[in-house]
């Protein structure tokens, strides 16, 4: 059994996000009440719209709660303004989205560098590069790389800094299973090496067997959370 | 198929809706080109149009000439030149005026009016009645002067006449096409209340200048058909042992050159500024329609599945642009229509027309119309022929990622470690270099234009200085009718509150060298004097050497002489003759064809005693009353010109029109700045929105982020700069050449303030489209965009 951690760096309580469409309240948050630990990989799982994404938004400082409050660590999220989100991006989160959204006028060093150079204690471009394997395409514009490679590069990019939280809105979403596999195992490998709490959204139900614990979402709340004694390898993985 | 394109047209208008702060940007650039078109040819046109029908209705005469005394005799002779069809022979002097209530001494062209009607040259009756032509007191002024000096019908005032004080009595007020515009003699412009038009019986006048049964001033028409060449000539040589000054035709009248060269100004500017708008019009359409195209693949492969024709696609996007053109057509029509006849009234009303006939000629709206379309159509070509080939399935895939690659700059780039930010902005340019250079070209001809407007008052500056505060050293200019004998200037030295007398003698000539001729004034003084000097262009104080004559080097040019040339030299009026005389300087001056002899050098070749014809004096101001009240007595005196109110009169009249001029030109810099500057942004917004979006989820600022976006507009600014100065400085150099004519020169000088206001208003307008643009980054929703591909 993989021991837990214990230090808490999300909190959220009651947390509620309501769209009002005027005709139509959705909510896609429900008075969610959630803790995540440092060092630990969460997987969250659920049907589209159930709100799994809204949460990793909110937890991001890119958007903000209707109602109820999130706290990273001693921070109170919901009371910053949008200063104090992009300080709070820029301090202590890495974003990976599905499309890769690397800067395509920006080399992969370059891209790596656009965060180095304004983050507080961050690791050199090539060390994060060196990180996801990329160092032999290190001054390749996103245009000359595969999408795996970009995704590898968005990654390296997002953990430059040494965030201590990492948040995957659908990774391996745009990539076939196989490079799929590669990027899995470089999250998994930033996660142990450098204990950045990890949090990834997906479809891929199995990709649930690598995280410490899975979170199950269902209309804006959380339906399930489940603890896994054993962890497999992403290579262990197909979906 | 006919509801299909019912909804591809209702797509037209929408896009056309939701891109309207782009299109009005574009439309205003194209407005602009459009307005000035038809101003220019609606003003040139209206002023040529009523001078013409002015000019026809009132009968003004072909040739003029004035002559120191002729007989009446001479007449038959001259009627029977071939060619000529009707003449009019005249007496006319000036003559100092004292208005009641009025310090300064006033001076006033007298004209006889012939005993039975004027057959030339007729003045319009404004207000009152003619005189009888009996009458030996009674006058009709011209109406602006009447105007300016509260002279209405029935007022009295006094003339001094041929050295005798006469009380006049106002009839009427009149306004005639031969004096549209006035100015008196020494003068730079217009001054209404300075100096006037007086037309008197000719008897009255006739005998007061002790001229009956002659004339000393002929105006003729000729038949339709005939060369003015022949007349000129015949005139010349017929009335040349009266003391002619030559004949001239319309060319050289005073009155009509001016509006000649209103005519030109306003022809050159219809050349040359429209094409400027109508160019950056076709970049800006050619710029948003290819980035609307690239936006849309995917719908036009989607239109393009659902069965539209290749035609359909083409016509779609270049209809888009039409609309474009349309409302850039439509808004500069209305502008144009309106400023233009706006303008009109204000020349009419500054020319003293009796009446405007403003009419822009429809092709005129054709013309800018067509161009308009024919610029938007223009630019939209090339996307819309990119949509129109599109193929489906190439089409409803995403586009190839832009490739960029590294070369020297990145390498150059990398060792001055630029940031990353900066990094973006440099890539931007250099992989879209075209683009780039088009919008350095289009807000460098922005700075270009303020340049080449905003340089006259630095031209005039040195104008002014060298003309007023160098040459013309002298408060007061004393004219007399005739050359009188040196002593007058002892006498004007004794007049109360001079402090230094000097004269001059002024004569008229042809001057003759191998096939040239030119007509000009030569002015003999005595070296050293210090009152009215020679001053050339770099500040040097010149006199002309003995024993010979010193040109300008303008007037050296028309001659096609140079320095030790021979000359020849036929003195018109007082001094008839021809003498042969070597160049011995040359002189470059701004002002006039001014050619210059030694005093003694003149006096010995007319063997004569000294002579002047004009007194320069310097005043202490707190005898001015007195001495303008003493000028009033002075016989002989034809007229003054006070220097001091010529200086306030000539920049007053300047700034007013710099003032207006620039700030026309200030509002047509701007308008091409924004068009290039937030058509230029929002299409970075739109390629960049992705990036832009990045950098904020990676946590940059919006600030930092809005660098990226400010930074490659305003870099192409600052770029622009340079390059806009240039080309200000170079249209400045091709206006002051265009402007150069027999009366002056304009020097090119640009000073730094003239570029740097240039500048400031183009960086302004750039900076603040660039902000307007940069708060819809406030709005985008980074979420959405971060989750769409691209």
């Amino acid at each position: 059994m993989t021991k837990l951690p214990a230090e808490r760096v999300f909190r959220t309580s009651g947390l509620t996000k309501v769209y009002d469409t005027g005709e139509v309240k959705v909510y896609a948050l429900d008075s969610v009440d959630l803790e995540l630990f440092a060092g630990e990989l969460t997987v969250l799982l659920g049907p589209s719209g159930s709100g799994k994404s809204t949460l990793l938004n909110i937890l991001g400082g890119l958007d903000h709660a209707t109602d109820g409050r999130v706290w990273f660590r001693d921070l109170e999220l919901t009371n910053l303004r949008d200063r104090g989100l992009t300080r709070y991006r820029r301090d202590h989160v890495g974003f990976v989205f599905q499309f890769y959204n690397l800067v395509p006028s920006l080399t992969a060093r370059e891209n790596v560098q656009l965060v180095t150079d304004v983050a507080p204690n961050p690791m050199r471009a090539e060390e994060a590069l060196d990180l996801v394997g990329l160092t032999h395409r290190m001054d390749h514009f996103p245009a000359q790389l595969s999408g795996g490679e970009q995704q590898r590069v968005a990654i390296a990019r997002a953990v430059a800094k040494r965030p201590e939280i990492l948040l995957c809105d659908e990774p391996t979403g745009a990539l076939d299973s196989k490079t799929g596999i590669q990027v899995l195992e470089v999250l998994k490998q930033v996660n142990e090496d450098l204990g950045t709490s990890t949090v990834v959204i997906t479809h891929a139900a199995e990709i649930r067997k690598m995280a410490h614990r899975v979170i199950w979402f269902q209309d804006g709340k959380i339906a399930n959370i489940d603890v896994n004694e054993t962890r497999l390898d992403p290579a262990e993985i197909a979906w | 198929m006919v509801n299909g394109m019912e909804a591809l047209d209702r797509k037209l208008i929408r896009d056309f809706r939701r891109l309207w702060s782009q299109f009005l940007a574009i439309s205003l650039v194209l407005a602009a080109g459009v307005a000035v078109l038809l101003m220019s040819f609606g003003m040139s046109d209206a002023l040529e149009e009523t001078r013409a029908t002015y000019y026809e209705r009132n009968r003004f005469a072909d040739v003029f000439i004035d002559v120191n005394r002729a007989p009446n005799s001479m007449l038959d002779i001259i009627r029977n030149i071939d060619g000529v069809a009707s003449i009019e022979p005249r007496v006319t002097t000036y003559a100092t005026l004292d208005i009641p209530a009025k310090v300064d001494a006033t001076v006033a062209y007298v004209v006889s009016l012939p005993e039975n009607g004027t057959s030339l040259n007729q003045p319009i009756l404004r207000l009152g009645n003619w005189p009888d032509a009996t009458a030996t007191d009674a006058v009709v002024l011209n109406a602006p002067f009447g105007e300016a000096n509260n002279l209405w019908p029935g007022d009295d005032f006094t003339a001094t006449l041929n050295g005798t004080k006469r009380t006049l009595t106002v009839t009427g007020w009149a306004l005639s096409p031969e004096f549209i515009y006035t100015i008196g003699p020494g003068s730079l412009i217009p001054n209404d209340e300075d100096f006037g038009v007086i037309w008197m019986p000719e008897q009255a006048l006739a005998a007061a200048l002790d001229r009956t049964g002659a004339f000393n001033n002929l105006s003729v028409k000729l038949r339709s058909g005939y060369r003015l060449e022949p007349v000129i000539d015949a005139l010349d040589i017929f009335l040349e042992p009266y003391g002619a000054l030559g004949a001239i035709d319309r060319t050289e009248q005073v009155s009509n050159a001016f509006i000649d060269a209103e005519i030109t100004q306003l022809r050159t500017l219809a050349y040359t500024l429209p094409p400027i708008f109508l160019g950056i019009t076709i970049f800006l359409v050619n710029m948003v329609m290819g980035r609307i195209v690239a936006l849309e693949r995917a719908e036009i492969g989607l239109l393009k599945a659902l069965g539209y024709s290749d035609t359909a696609i083409l016509m779609h996007y270049l209809l888009l642009a039409s609309l474009v053109g349309v409302f850039g057509v439509s808004i500069g029509y209305v502008a144009g229509s309106w400023l233009s006849f706006e303008l009109a009234k204000l020349y009419a009303d500054f020319l003293k027309f009796p009446y405007l006939i403003y009419s822009v000629s429809w092709n005129i709206y054709v013309l800018s119309g067509v161009l308009g379309l024919i610029a938007a159509g223009t630019g939209a070509a090339r996307a819309a022929w990119v949509a129109a080939r599109l193929a489906p399935a190439t089409a409803m895939a995403p586009p190839a990622p832009p490739r960029f690659t590294t070369s020297w700059v990145d390498r150059a780039l990398h060792l001055i470690r630029v940031s990353q930010p900066t990094m973006m902005i440099l890539r931007g340019i250099i992989r879209w270099p075209v683009r780039a250079g088009l919008s350095i070209l289009g807000m460098a001809l922005a700075v270009g234009i303020l340049v080449s407007s905003n340089f006259f008052p630095d031209a005039l500056d040195l104008i002014i200085d060298t003309a007023f505060y160098q040459s013309n050293r002298q408060h007061a200019v004393l004219f007399f009718n005739d050359e009188v004998d040196e002593k007058v200037v002892e006498e004007a030295r004794r007049l109360p509150g001079v402090l230094q007398a000097e004269g001059q003698q002024v004569m008229t000539a042809v001057l003759r060298h191998e096939h040239y001729r030119k007509r000009a004034t030569i002015e003999a003084r005595r070296p050293g004097m210090n009152l009215s000097r020679v001053v050339s262009t770099n500040g040097q104080v010149v006199d002309a050497p003995p024993g010979g004559i010193m040109l300008s080097e303008r007037l050296a040019a028309q001659l096609g002489a140079s320095l030790g040339d021979v000359i020849e030299v036929k003195f018109l009026g007082v001094h008839q003759g021809t003498y042969t005389l070597p160049v011995t300087q040359l002189v470059t001056q701004f002002f006039g064809l001014g050619a210059y002899m030694d005093q003694t050098t003149a006096n010995r070749l007319f063997q004569q005693d000294p002579r002047v014809s004009i007194v320069n004096v310097t005043l202490d101001a707190a005898h001015g009353d007195a001495f303008q009240q003493s000028l009033k007595d002075l016989p002989k005196l034809a007229g003054r010109a006070m220097l001091a109110e010529n200086r306030a009169g000539f920049e007053d009249t300047i700034s007013r029109n710099i003032l207006i001029t620039t700030t026309i030109y200030a509002i047509l810099g701007t308008l091409i700045t924004v068009g290039v500057a937030y058509n230029g942004a929002r299409i970075q917004l739109s390629e960049r929105a992705r990036e832009l979006a990045s950098l904020r989820i990676l946590g940059f600022t919006k600030g930092e982020v809005g660098f990226v976006l400010v930074g490659e507009i305003m870099l192409l600014a600052v770029l622009a700069q340079p390059l806009g100065w240039w080309i200000g400085w170079g249209v400045a150099k091709m206006l002051t050449e265009s402007y150069t004519s027999d009366l002056y020169s304009m020097p090119l000088v640009v000073s730094a303030s003239t570029f740097s206001s240039a500048s400031l208003i183009v960086l302004t307008a750039a900076l603040v489209s660039v902000l307007i643009v940069r708060r819809r980054l406030d709005g985008i929703d980074l979420v959405s965009v971060m989750k769409t591909r691209e």
